[in-house]
Order: structure tokens, then sequence, then C-alpha cells
């Protein structure tokens, strides 16, 4: 191999490899894991009828890892709830499942992007620290409603025991 | 022709495609060019509907435009244009085609024609207005899916033609290594039968049966799952034949040798490696899948980069060394030196440009973290245009360049050049504006595969809005430059006839006499690598489908 090769392929595969360190690093200590990642099922034909879903939104979680659970359920072509209000600096465990096609369940501005399919339970664990109005979105073709499937998350400002 | 003829020795007899195979090879080059003319102006009309700029008459959907757009580019042009070139290319290094080897791509190529024409009527009745990538359980007409099925298994048939004629050579002149653009060709081949049994087991025994109501429900996990395997070898099926020119063809344009034979075929190889066990990088946001599976996807995905920056630095090792074998001096004076007037070296020079931000773009949606940001926007369509949009497509004009006159025995005069040299400049400002637009708007979060739309009005949505007007002048660049290529091809297949065709240049490798390594072309070995690494990276995923009773989906018809 000619010298020059030798030294870029070196920098060239150290970088990568210093990336997935990073990626490794952050996916273990940091618990930053795919999205939606491991297998919930849920029968689409009777989402509602699960004890789950059966009120879409945002309820006080028993686990104590969290502070609520939100619901969402997604279907051609809305989301439920349509709107959303969620204390500032909640721990909250997300779910999204759909009772027809795939979509996608993205909250414009925040790390929460992810798939929804027909039979799963996708889950994104989350904080939302930030005051504000979130836009949420399909992001994966559902039909010709497409794009007039969105919700919209509010974060608003106070713990929830300082509201009535 | 005597056997004992070296193959160095018949490299250089054998300077040209033979007439019939021509023949073939230009019947599919004819489908490129008319897959380009639709499939381009179908892409200008999407980026008008989403700036809210022009709306559709007679009905037609813009998800039935998208849908068009996929299937004539990314399946349809791709297809004609890989079958065609590796063709030649096996004709221009190997040698003729016998008649059996040549009847089989004749079959390939008839029955890709037919089931491209089922599929364009499937979707032209929007029936199947469920994109290329067909996701269930939005369920098209059977027909569409068929259609698919027997364009796939027409590809087979070519392929089946090639690797025999490969392998023919190889009992020919036993001991001695292959000609380098027929091995590169054949691995191409090699990994594009194994990764099309993924795709070909779902559509056969999933959707054909669920579209035609013998089963109610579809398993969409595995479905999808048995789709990506087959889809990221996909772009590394479209991306070879683009490294077979800059690694053989483009040194020999700038009349020097490749850098290394060796290290060309080591690439190739470890593609055939690499290219199939990393689908699940497409699907890290989506459940089904445990992380550690999508975890270890994403390491073998970053091991498909190596042989892309050994690729990299073998094509400007070239550039460099010629340069400064014309006298170029100081660190950069050689970039002065290259062929800036030769279309056939700037058509693929601008697309070699382009994937530096292709690749680096593609390393940030490898990345698990990352992927999570840009994960279906439309940085995503950014991404793959400035890759199969820009460095592949840019590399097959150029190719086209010299291949449709050296088969039908012309030249490129003069005025055709510099048409080509204007179609790579106008292609790279109209995809340099459109993709960057694309890439700055889904960092922002707009989404990919969606319509115009302003969200009820929120404000991050008229942000979006600007970026989509920005793609839609890169759209009428794009748009230009296709008809420039279309009128080009014409003209290079249509004008006078000269006494000598145009060259097919193939050049020689800087250690052209050094023999392979060992076990580079032990295609036993080659195929048991790829399968122990398919079967590592996807047992455990897709058992995981079958034993965890996910509830089946029913179709839905929802456009």
């Amino acid at each position: 191999m000619h010298k020059f090769e030798k030294i870029w392929m070196s920098v060239g595969t150290g970088s990568l490899i210093i990336f997935l360190v990073i990626l490794g690093v952050s996916a273990v200590h940091a618990g930053h894991t795919p999205a939606a990642s491991g297998i919930e099922t849920i029968n689409p034909e009777y989402v509602r009828e699960d004890t789950r879903f059966a009120e879409p939104g945002l309820h006080e979680s028993e686990d104590e890892e969290f502070d609520y659970n939100l619901y969402f359920v997604a279907s051609a072509f809305s989301y439920e709830p349509s709107e959303v209000e969620i204390p500032q600096g909640s721990r909250v465990k997300v779910q999204v499942a759909t009772t027809d096609v795939v979509h996608g369940f993205q909250v414009v501005n925040t790390n929460i992007n992810m798939m929804v399919e027909p039979g799963l339970v996708s889950t994104y664990n989350t904080n939302f620290d930030t005051v504000g109005e979130y836009l949420i979105v399909c992001n994966e073709y559902c039909g010709v409603g497409h794009t007039d499937m969105t919700s919209t998350i509010k974060v608003v400002d106070g713990g929830a025991e300082d509201n009535e | 022709m005597s056997k004992n003829i070296h193959p160095d020795h018949l490299f250089s007899l054998n300077n040209r495609v033979d007439a019939k195979d021509g023949k073939l090879v230009l019947a599919n080059m004819i489908w490129v060019i008319f897959a380009l003319f639709i499939g381009g102006s179908a892409g200008m009309l999407q980026t008008f509907i989403r700036a809210g700029m022009f709306e559709l008459p007679f009905g037609i959907g813009y998800y039935q435009l998208l849908t068009l757009h996929g299937v004539i580019l990314a399946l349809v042009l791709t297809f004609f244009f890989i079958m065609g070139f590796q063709i030649a290319s096996l004709s221009r290094s190997a040698g003729a085609f016998n008649d059996k080897e040549r009847l089989l791509g004749w079959i390939g190529f008839w029955m890709m024609s037919a089931g491209t024409l089922v599929a364009a009527a499937m979707i032209a009745t929007n029936e199947a207005s469920v994109l290329y990538t067909f996701y269930a359980p939005l369920q098209a007409h059977a027909f569409y899916y068929i259609a698919l099925a027997v364009i796939i298994i027409g590809t087979w048939f070519s392929v089946a033609g090639q690797l025999m004629r490969y392998f023919r050579w190889r009992k020919e002149y036993k001991g001695h290594k292959t000609p380098l653009l027929s091995f590169m060709a054949s691995v191409n081949n090699v990994m594009w039968l194994v990764c099309t049994i993924g795709v070909s087991m779902s559509v056969i025994f999933q959707y054909i049966p669920w579209s035609l109501g013998i089963v109610e429900t579809i398993n969409v996990s595995l479905s999808r799952t048995l789709f990506w395997m087959f889809g990221h070898a996909l772009v590394y099926f479209w991306l070879l034949p683009a490294y077979m020119s800059w690694y053989v063809v483009v040194p020999k344009v700038l009349g020097t040798k490749g850098f290394s034979d060796n290290l060309a075929r080591m690439s190739f190889v470890l593609f055939l490696f690499f290219s199939i066990p990393v689908g699940i990088h497409h699907q890290l946001t989506e459940p089904g899948i445990d992380a550690f599976w999508k975890g270890l996807q994403v390491v073998l995905t970053f091991a498909v980069i190596v042989p892309s920056l050994m690729t990299a630095f073998s094509l400007f090792a070239v550039f460099e060394t010629h340069g400064r074998k014309l006298g170029a001096t100081g660190i950069l004076d050689w970039f002065k030196k290259l062929p800036w007037k030769d279309a056939r070296f700037v058509l693929p020079f601008l697309g070699m440009l382009f994937f530096i931000p292709g690749g680096i773009g593609g390393i940030i949606n490898a990345s698990g973290q990352m992927n999570q940001l840009v994960h279906n926007t439309i940085w995503v369509v950014g991404h793959f245009h400035i890759t199969v949009g820009a460095p592949v497509i840019l590399t097959y004009f150029g190719v086209m360049m010299f291949l449709l006159p050296h088969i039908t025995g012309r030249k490129i005069t003069k005025q055709l050049n510099n048409m080509g040299l204007y179609l790579g400049y106008t292609w790279t400002f109209g995809m340099g504006l459109m993709s960057a637009a694309m890439h700055f708007a889904g960092l922002r979060g707009a989404p990919r595969r969606s319509t115009f739309s302003e969200y009820g009005g929120a404000d991050i949505a008229q942000e979006w809005i600007t970026y989509q007007i920005l793609q839609a002048v890169g759209g009428t660049f794009l748009f230009v430059a296709i008809v420039i290529a279309v009128i080009l091809f014409i003209q290079l297949m249509t004008g006078p006839k000269t006494t000598e065709a145009e060259e097919f240049p193939v050049a020689s490798m800087m250690d052209q006499s050094v023999p392979t390594t060992k076990w580079v072309e032990n295609w036993r070995v080659l195929i048991i690598i790829t399968v122990f690494l398919l079967l590592i990276a996807y047992t455990m995923p897709i058992t995981q489908m079958f034993t965890e009773n996910i509830p089946g989906a029913k179709g839905f018809k929802l456009w």
C-alpha cells in the first residue's frame, strides 16, 4: 500500500471509529437509544378498546420515572388528542398507536420523531423543558389527507400542582 | 481466438462492444432516456406543487405523481441503465456474449419492459399511489406488485446472462485475473441477486396474496424489513456502475492509468459484504426492532464508508499524478491540468464533488441519534438527490456521452461535447440549489413525501414554504438540464455516421501485471461471507417478527 494511502485510510477509518464510539457512549451512557425500539403489540382494530388508548391524552403516571403518560391515537387523517397541554419540566412517556396505516409522529423543534405502525405501540421518553407551542406533523405518507394530519403540544408554565 | 493469448493482449485487442451486444445495450439505453424525461418532468411538477404555485389538473394526485417519479427514476431508469452499461462493459472487456447469454439479456429486457408498462398503467389509473417503497398496509392493485416483481425477475435474467459471460471468460483463461470491468459488474450482479431475495419474498409471499385477497392481513414490520434489506443495497447497486466508470473509464479519458487494480477489486468486495446487512438504518425510529439490532446495523453501515474512502483516495491520486506528469507544481496546480473541456470527464467529476456532502450526509443519517432529528424530513430527500440524483446520474450521463455514439458508430462532435458541459453545469446548479433548500428545510422539521400545506397556519410551516419556493427554482433548472440531456442523447445516436466510432475508454491500471489478492476472485468465499453477515444482521430481528405475534394489518386505499 502507498504511504499516502495508509495515512488517508488510517485517518478515515480512525474518525469512523471515533464517531461510532461517540454514538455508542451516547446510547449506553446517556440513554439515547433509537426511538420506538422493542416490540409492544396492540391490535390495530381495537386500539380504542385497549386500556392504554381508551382516553388519549395526558395522564398522571403510576411509574416513578415519569410524571405523565401521554397517549396519542393516530388514524387517517388526524391525531387524538388534537391539542394537549403539558406542564413545563414534566418527564413524559409518549406512546402512540395507529388504527389503520403507517403514520409518522414528529413533534417539530423537539427530538420526538418516530414511526407508528399497525400492530405495534411506539414509545419515546422525554422531558418537556421549554415553554411553547409545538406542531405535530405526520411525516410518513398515509394517503390523500396526509398533510392535514396535525396536532399541537402546548408546554405551559408551572408544574401541574400550581394549576387548578 | 487462440487460448494461448494472454488476457492482457486480449484486453487490448478487444476494444469495442460487439455489434449484436450493442443492440441490446442500446435497447436498454432508450428506456433510460424515456424514463429520464417522464420521471424528471414529474419531479419538476412536484416542486411547483409543493411551493403552492401550481395545482394538478384532471384530478391527478400529488402522491400519484410522486409514485411515478420514484418508480420511473429510482427503479426503471437505473435498472435499464445498469443492465445496459454492464452488458457493454462485459462485452468490451471480456468479449462478445454468446447467443445464449445474449438471449437471457433480451428476455430480461422484455420482462423489464412489460413490467414497466403495467406498473405505469396502474399508476396512471390511480390504482397504485403507494410510492415506490409500497408501504403496507396501503394497498395497491395486485397488478402493481406483480409488475414490479416481473421487473425484478427480468433483471435476474439479464444478470444471469452477464454472469455466464464472466464465468465463461474465467474458464477460457483459467488462472488469469479477470478483466477489471467484468469483475466489477459481476460483484454488483451477485450483490443484486442476494439482496433482491428479501424484497421478492415479500412481494411474492406477502403483497401479492394480500392484494389478491387470498390472505386478509399483512405483517407490516416484516414487509418493511424485507424491503429495506433490498432498499439499501439498491443504492449501492446504483452506485457501483458509477464507480466502475470512476475507476476504469475516467483515468483513460485523462489519458492515464488507473490507480490500482487490487484496490479497486478490494473496495468492490467490501461493498458486496456491507451493502446488504445494513437496511435497518432506514428503520431506526420504528417499532418492532430491538435497539441492539438497530445499533449493530449502524456499525455495519459505517463499514461501508471504508470502500468509499478508498475510492476517493484512488481517484484523486490519479488526478494529482496525472496533473504533475503534465508539469503541475505546488499543492493544487494539478487541478488546473484536468480536462475541463471534456464532457466525459466533467460530468462524472461534478458527480464526485456532490459525493463529498452526499457522503457526509450519509454518515449523519446513519448515526442513530442524529437520524432521530432528520428521519422522514425533507433533509433525507435532499440527501438522496445529491447521491443518486447527482454523482450517480451525472456519471451515467458521462457514460452515455461515449457509449451511445460508440455503439451506433458515431463520434462526439465538439458541439455535442459542449452540450454535455452545459448539461453538467445546469444540472449541478439546479440540483445544488434544490437539495440545499431541502437539507435546510429538513433541519427545520419539514416533512418529506408531503404535498403543499400550511399546517393550519403554523409559523414554522411558513418558513418551510420559503425553502419550497427555492426547491421549485432548482427544479426548473433541472428540467432545463433534462431537456438538454434528451436532445443530446438523441443527437448522439442519430448524427452523421463516422468511419471510426467513438472510443469506449478503458484504462489499464498502474499495477496491471500484479496478481490479485488471493481470495478476491474466490466467489465461494465471497458469497459465504456475504450471506454470513446477512444472517448475523437479520436472523434475530426477522425471527422476532414471526414469534412475537404482532397483529396483522388489513389493506387500506386512502388516496
